[in-house]
């Protein structure tokens, strides 16, 4: 659905020049939901906002649904957009304009009729869970409230893309889970394909289909979640469950992933029994998202050489993917 | 001077000053909309044809939007920087060429509206910058063309801050006409000039301050009540 091949951008020139994308590549399969992680500075706007041609990058591709963005302009370009809807940090909702106003700019500008605006305005306001707000105006909303109507206004011309310039970075933890829940349902309904940038971890978690990691303009990173989280020194895997530094010991010390397989299992407590093991925790990042139990505890495994093998042998066979450290 | 005690002083005073009045507002009230339309434009175009603005790139030509640029900040200045009662006698024959006199409250328009443009330009612009640039990109992304970002967002949005300035420039406008008036232009200014001043008479001087000053507060008035009413921020 998404795909951008070989893009670099830089800003200034000379020494001066700052390369905010360098050679980043990626695609985005129709409904899937892609996260793109990384520190302020890394290049994740620039990247997410040459997607609908907001930046025109210096080299490489960027196609949606098949249509080449980065060589269209004019009207070509504008109908190219309301195929893509965008959604902001600080929501960007005009203040002069009231809920369904703001979402009716949006069919203002696709040319649609008065009538046939009020009509759907309407019907994705109920959608985004506004019912009864059309006429209060943006001062009026929360800040949950005011990205439900970014959200609508992005949908209304009913693009299959959406967007989101990290939309729930200015929301306090639980607004953001419910923000995140919306998005993913209206994906699943929809058929939607999103693309998002954040340097949240739990939005990756949360709703991510696939993710990348970006630093310096690079991606370093990219793939399914949950490939990457049972990926050998995978960053995204670090980064989702920080188990904090390594402890200075003579054990064995082995880092099991969780991937909502196994956890109904006492894994730990059976592994202690049946190979007479003093099993320590050393470190457990484990949370459960969508009813599944997500991530990664680190052991220390007094013993010989011998036993830690079989203990080990024995994870991987109940299917549990064990990195041992040392 | 006048006679106080002429059976018909009072309402010859009354008869004057309405008089004097209508004039200003006949006068004030043209300036105000040749003010608005190209000041509004002056100060939209002084905006967004900066380098990275909507119109920085004029007609397809990044040159000419420079130019304009440019341009319209040096005229805008020079206007601004020409004290009114010298920007007055300096437009005379530009205004006998125009209306074909300098007498007059048709011929007082001419100044008036010199004077008005740049300064309800200057706060045009103050309000559009006012603007989040964001609220633009939205828009964009929504696939807008140039006009209705224009339109739509920046100048709605920044609507409350343009009654401000309206009523700012309404009153700047009050003061000057006064000016022109004691140079021939009618309107009240005239009134308190020939009258008040040149024929000794503080009731008529009076009577023309108590109403430029209650003419002043009602529209400045106006000005805030409009601007509290339009601002849903």
């Amino acid at each position: 659905m998404i795909s951008v091949s070989r893009v670099s951008k830089s800003y200034g020139s000379g020494a001066a020049a700052v390369r905010a994308l360098d050679d980043v590549s990626l695609s985005v399969g129709r409904g899937e939901i892609f996260g793109v992680v990384g520190q302020s500075g890394a290049g994740k706007s620039t990247l997410i906002r040459t997607i609908n041609s907001l930046e025109r990058p210096d080299s490489g591709s960027v196609s949606v649904d098949g249509r080449e963005m980065t060589t269209l302009a004019g009207t070509e370009l504008r109908a190219a957009r309301h195929n893509i809807g965008m959604i902001f940090q600080h929501f960007n909702l005009l203040s002069s304009r009231t809920v369904q106003a703001n979402v009716e700019l949006s069919l203002e500008i696709t040319g649609a009729g008065r009538a046939a605006r009020r009509t759907r305005a309407l019907e994705i306001l109920e959608l985004v869970g506004l019912h009864g707000k059309a006429a209060a105006y943006p001062a009026q909303l929360s800040g949950g409230q005011k990205q439900r109507v970014g959200i609508a206004r992005a949908l209304a011309s009913s693009p299959s893309v959406l967007l989101s310039d990290e939309a729930t970075s200015a929301l306090d933890p639980e607004t953001t889970r419910q923000i995140l829940d919306l998005i993913r349902q209206l994906s699943k309904d929809l058929g939607l394909t999103v693309l998002l940038i954040t340097h949240e971890m739990d939005v990756v978690k949360r709703i991510c289909d696939s993710a990348a990691v970006m630093s310096g303009g690079r991606i370093l990173e990219q793939g399914p979640v949950e490939e990457l989280l049972t990926t050998e020194k995978s960053l995204l895997g670090q980064a989702l469950f920080p188990l904090g530094e390594i402890p200075v010991t003579s054990s064995a010390i082995v880092e099991i992933t969780f991937n909502g397989v196994t956890t109904d299992r006492p894994v730990i407590a059976q592994l202690a029994r049946k190979h007479g093991i003093d099993v320590g925790i050393l470190g457990a990042a484990v949370e459960t998202i969508h009813g599944r139990q997500t991530g990664r505890t680190r052991l220390e495994l007094p013993g010989d050489t011998k036993t830690v093998a079989g203990a080990v042998a024995d994870l991987r066979s109940q299917g549990l993917f064990v990195e041992v450290l040392q | 001077m006048i006679d106080r005690n002429d059976p018909y002083f009072w309402s010859d005073l009354l008869d004057t000053i309405l008089k004097g009045a209508g004039e200003t507002f006949y006068t004030v009230g043209l300036s105000l909309l040749f003010t608005v339309v190209f000041g509004l434009a002056a100060g939209v175009l002084l905006v967004t044809t900066e380098s990275g603005g909507l119109l920085s790139k004029l007609f397809g030509s990044r040159a000419l939007g420079f130019f304009v640029n440019r341009v319209l900040d040096v005229v805008v200045n020079i206007g601004r920087s020409i004290p009114f009662i010298i920007l007055m006698i300096l437009l005379i024959p530009f205004t006998r060429l125009l209306v074909g006199s300098f007498i007059g409250p048709t011929a007082a328009v001419v100044p008036l509206t010199i004077a008005g443009i740049p300064f309800f330009a200057r706060l045009v612009e103050i309000g559009i910058r006012e603007v989040p640039v964001g609220l633009v990109e939205a828009a964009q992304s929504l696939g807008a063309t140039r006009w209705t970002i224009l339109t739509k967002v920046m100048v709605a949005e920044a609507v409350p801050a343009l009654a401000l300035g309206l009523s700012t420039t309404v009153v700047g406008l009050i003061g000057y006409s006064a000016m022109v008036g004691a140079v021939g232009g009618g309107g009240l200014g005239d009134v308190a000039f020939r009258y008040g001043y040149q024929r000794y008479s503080p009731e008529y001087m009076f009577g023309v301050v108590i109403l430029l000053v209650l003419l002043v507060q009602v529209f400045q008035s106006l000005g805030n009540f409009a601007a509290r009413r339009l601002s849903h921020r």
